[in-house]
């Protein structure tokens, strides 16, 4: 069972990143121990800034500091990350192609029975149509990690999206196949094609086996590129299968579902069926509860698959 | 500069500013004029710039909070030599490189995009901060209207800078008392703006007259001087400034002269230039 959220991944690259890049600048809204970034803090001392309760501010002075040639990280929650500084990231972060990374912790419905207001489940949509804007849902710690190095070795825009709790690992710290921008292949089959991001990715990967008790065969793609979305490997997938289904933490309209329907109607025509939230306010409970609650876990995804091969 | 140079060229500017909101037929053409001299004093005498380095690391910072002001950014660059004047005539048409608002990816010399109000401020405040971070001795300019601080993101920036003690950082509002849909106090007073400032530990200077090179020259004299907290200062100024029927005009806030219109500005402007040649 790990223990270890991405969020503490994130912390820990940027640590040993700080040592010698004096240029790494983090930035909070009184979030760093939301953020896991404590540590951080305490240890970079000149290389931390807390804004206070001021997301507009933060995402706004990230770029003033990337236009000097700082290398700023904003972390603040996803829910306010992704609307309340929303225009700040449309303007100042992608328009204006500053190096600034947001990073939206606690994403979804992390915080579970907080309730509307500190749900994200709108992020991917608004965060994915600004032009010039990257979106990463990473599913696990390692991923999360290589997924920070890459971005340290590019200038440009990224929005990433971790979860609060931790979620058990895909990968292992030797076996974590990553590059940048494309999706990573966990199984393929021939049957169902099951595309999923984030913190959908595990289940995703546990409905295969389930799936293939059955006798069902199925290809998971862990997504974690939302934008820009790796498209030859959506269309492999669906190719070799009998339908698609993709799976997201996120509202039914313009997520990870919307943007994978789009890519197989055009290049390859197939059933697609969309696995997310609601287009309503979640019911109250946990994360966990709230995923069991819309069938967004293995069993879930699953059944679905049973039911359209 | 002296004061008769400085003068002379804020008439140049004018002229440009004029121009091309009348070629582009759109644009700002009133909180362009009222903040000409402090465009002016800015790039040709205050900050430490170099047209032919526009990116030069060690360079001050302007950020145009205030982004649809832009006709008079452009113009004052291109006076100072950042482009040719006569590319100001191809504002807002198709594909020029100058829009309605300021693109930094497209214009030498704007540190800057904006456009959206309220914005600007805050990446001033990170570019002064990353100064601060680095031990870099620039400084940073940003000029914002005086409706613009209705926005609340204004005084989250401003909050940060005071408590982060940013004292090369300075703050200018451009108080010329008009916004789109009437005066600032009948749309939703944003005064007193020098007490709400000092509220946020800025040092804050008032101008009287934002339009006199000699007023503006001892604020930002007084600026340099105080440490250990950012500068406000606070000009009064007059929108539609140098064009006789644009003056105190809330009309003009955003809209181009038409050719009859445009001959009587640029005569205004003509006949300020000669009485100041006579000088």
């Amino acid at each position: 069972m790990n223990k270890i959220p991405n969020r503490q991944a994130i912390c820990d690259v940027l640590m040993e990143k700080a040592k010698t890049d004096k240029d790494i600048v983090v930035l909070c809204s009184d979030s760093r121990g939301s953020a896991s970034l404590t540590p951080f803090a305490n240890e970079y001392p000149e290389q931390f800034v807390e804004v206070g309760i001021a997301e507009q501010d933060l995402v706004s002075i990230s770029a003033g500091l990337a236009k000097c040639g700082k290398k700023p990280f904003a972390a603040s929650p996803a829910c306010f990350l992704s609307t309340r500084s929303y225009e700040q990231a449309k303007i100042d972060v992608a328009y204006s192609n500053t190096n600034v990374t947001l990073i939206g912790i606690s994403g979804g419905v992390s915080y579970g029975a907080l309730g509307m207001s500190h749900h994200s489940a709108q992020d991917i949509a608004a965060m994915a149509s600004v032009p010039n804007m990257r979106v990463y849902l990473p599913s696990d710690r390692f991923q999360t990690a290589h997924l920070i190095e890459a971005l340290l070795q590019d200038e440009k825009p990224a929005y990433i999206r971790v979860g609060r709790n931790p979620v058990e690992d895909i990968y292992t710290e030797e076996n974590c196949p990553f590059e940048m921008d494309k999706a990573t292949v966990l199984c393929e089959g021939t049957d169902v094609a099951i595309i999923a991001c984030g913190e959908m990715v595990r289940p995703a990967y546990e409905a295969a086996a389930i799936l293939k008790e059955k006798g069902i065969s199925a290809t998971v793609l862990d997504m974690y590129c939302v934008k820009p979305l790796d498209e030859a490997a959506i269309v492999k997938a669906a190719q070799n299968a009998k339908a698609v289904i993709s799976v997201e933490e996120h509202a039914p309209y313009g997520g990870l579902g919307s943007m994978v329907a789009q890519v197989v109607g055009r290049e390859c025509p197939k059933k697609v069926i969309t696995m997310a939230l609601p287009d309503a306010p979640v019911i109250t409970g946990t994360s966990k509860e709230v995923f069991d609650y819309y069938g967004l876990n293995a069993e879930g995804i699953a059944k679905k698959a049973m039911e359209l091969v | 500069m002296n004061k008769l140079e400085l003068q002379k060229t804020a008439n140049e500017i004018r002229k440009g500013i004029v121009t091309a909101v009348h070629s582009a037929k759109a644009g700002h053409p009133g909180g362009s004029l009222s903040a000409t001299e402090l465009f002016t004093y800015l790039y040709f005498e205050e900050m430490n710039i170099d047209p032919k380095d526009p990116k030069k690391p060690d360079r001050d910072r302007f950020v145009l909070s205030k982004g649809h002001t832009a006709p008079g950014l452009y113009s004052t660059l291109a006076n100072r030599g950042y482009f040719p004047v006569e590319d100001l005539k191809t504002l807002r048409h198709l594909g020029s490189y100058l829009q309605g608002h300021p693109d930094m990816k497209h214009i030498p010399g704007v540190d800057m995009s904006s456009g959206s109000l309220g914005q600007g401020i805050s990446a001033a405040v990170g570019m002064a901060l990353s100064a601060k971070l680095s031990g870099d001795s620039y400084r940073v300019y940003t000029l914002l209207g005086d409706g613009e601080i209705q926005e609340g993101q204004v005084w989250e920036a401003s909050m940060f800078a005071g408590a982060r003690k940013l004292d090369n950082l300075v703050v200018i509002v451009d108080n010329n008392g008009l916004q789109i849909d009437g005066k600032i106090e009948d749309v939703c007073s944003p005064y007193p703006i020098d007490k709400k400032f000092e509220a946020f530990n800025f040092h804050v200077i008032n101008v009287a007259d934002g339009n006199d090179f000699d007023q503006l020259k001892a604020a930002f004299d007084e600026a340099k001087e105080t440490k250990g907290m950012p500068t406000a200062i606070i000009m009064h100024t007059l929108k539609g400034k140098g064009v006789s029927f644009m003056e105190g005009q809330v009309g003009w806030h955003g809209k181009a002269p038409n050719d009859e219109e445009y001959a009587i500005a640029m005569a205004d402007l003509e006949k300020v230039g000669e009485a100041l040649c006579q000088k």
